[in-house]
């Protein structure tokens, strides 16, 4: 876990990209979101996003796979997440 | 090392000489050239989505670890994002080792982590609407493969 530590005067929020499908599906490319000190991993963003309902519930539930990526790169459902962190969503890569 | 993502068209054959220009103590260059396949002949368009600051990272952290593993004297990535016509390159490698197997390897290897784990998402366009590409367990398999044989295998 992050042994960071930030002053209660900034701003506790992740920058959020979701790309490909999943941007199509959700109707977002970013968002700005206010971080619950409560979620302190990927796996409890996602939790909490798929919380929104509708859309969200349908596209993170796990029934598509979906990757994350926390600053630009690839994480786990356990990797740790902190404010000023910029977290993507996307389907499994296609390149090449 | 030259590393591009590009949204414009590049000459395949212009990027090969200019490289094989460079490597004159390599003695083995091998390229791959990836083209947009219209495999019923239906597609009107390739659309490429791409992670701006995450795919350039991942691109030179393959590239450098291709470099290490194979001994490569220099390589060269050329993928592009936007909207590609069937027929039009999308994508090339190239690489310089000392000997024609390192080379040949050195190129396998950038594919299978550029098919998988660089941020690109393909959707085809055709009359009758547009899909993304799914992603091919195949693909996941080739990745997997150069992680068993990393371990004991000494080059």
């Amino acid at each position: 876990m992050s042994s960071e530590t930030r002053p209660e005067t900034h701003s506790a929020t992740l920058h959020l990209l979701y790309f490909a499908r999943l941007r199509e599906d959700l109707g977002c490319a970013e968002e700005t979101f206010v971080l619950n000190p409560s979620l302190q991993t990927v796996q409890a963003l996602r939790e909490a996003l798929i919380a929104r309902g509708a859309a969200w519930a349908k596209a993170l539930d796990g029934a598509r796979a979906v990757r994350v990526a926390v600053n630009q790169t690839m994480a786990r459902a356990d990797t740790p997440i902190k404010a000023g962190d910029e977290v993507a969503f996307f389907p499994p890569m296609t390149g090449g | 090392m030259r590393l591009s993502v590009q949204e414009a068209s590049f000459d395949a054959g212009a990027e090969l000489n200019a490289f094989s220009a460079g490597v004159a103590g390599a003695g083995a260059v091998v390229s791959f050239t990836g083209i947009v396949r219209d495999s019923g002949g239906t597609l009107s368009a390739m659309e490429i989505e791409h992670y701006p600051g995450m795919t350039e990272a991942a691109l030179q952290k393959f590239a450098d670890q291709a470099t290490e593993k194979f001994g490569l004297e220099k390589a060269l990535v050329i993928h592009r994002h936007g909207r590609l016509q069937p027929g039009e390159a999308i994508m090339m490698v190239a690489t310089a080792a000392g000997h024609r197997k390192d080379a040949f390897a050195g190129a396998d290897y950038l594919m299978d982590y550029l098919k998988s784990r660089a941020p690109f998402w393909k959707k085809e366009v055709s009359k009758g609407g547009a899909n993304w590409v799914a992603a091919k367990d195949q693909d996941e398999a080739a990745l997997a493969a150069w992680s068993l044989e990393s371990a004991p295998q000494e080059r």
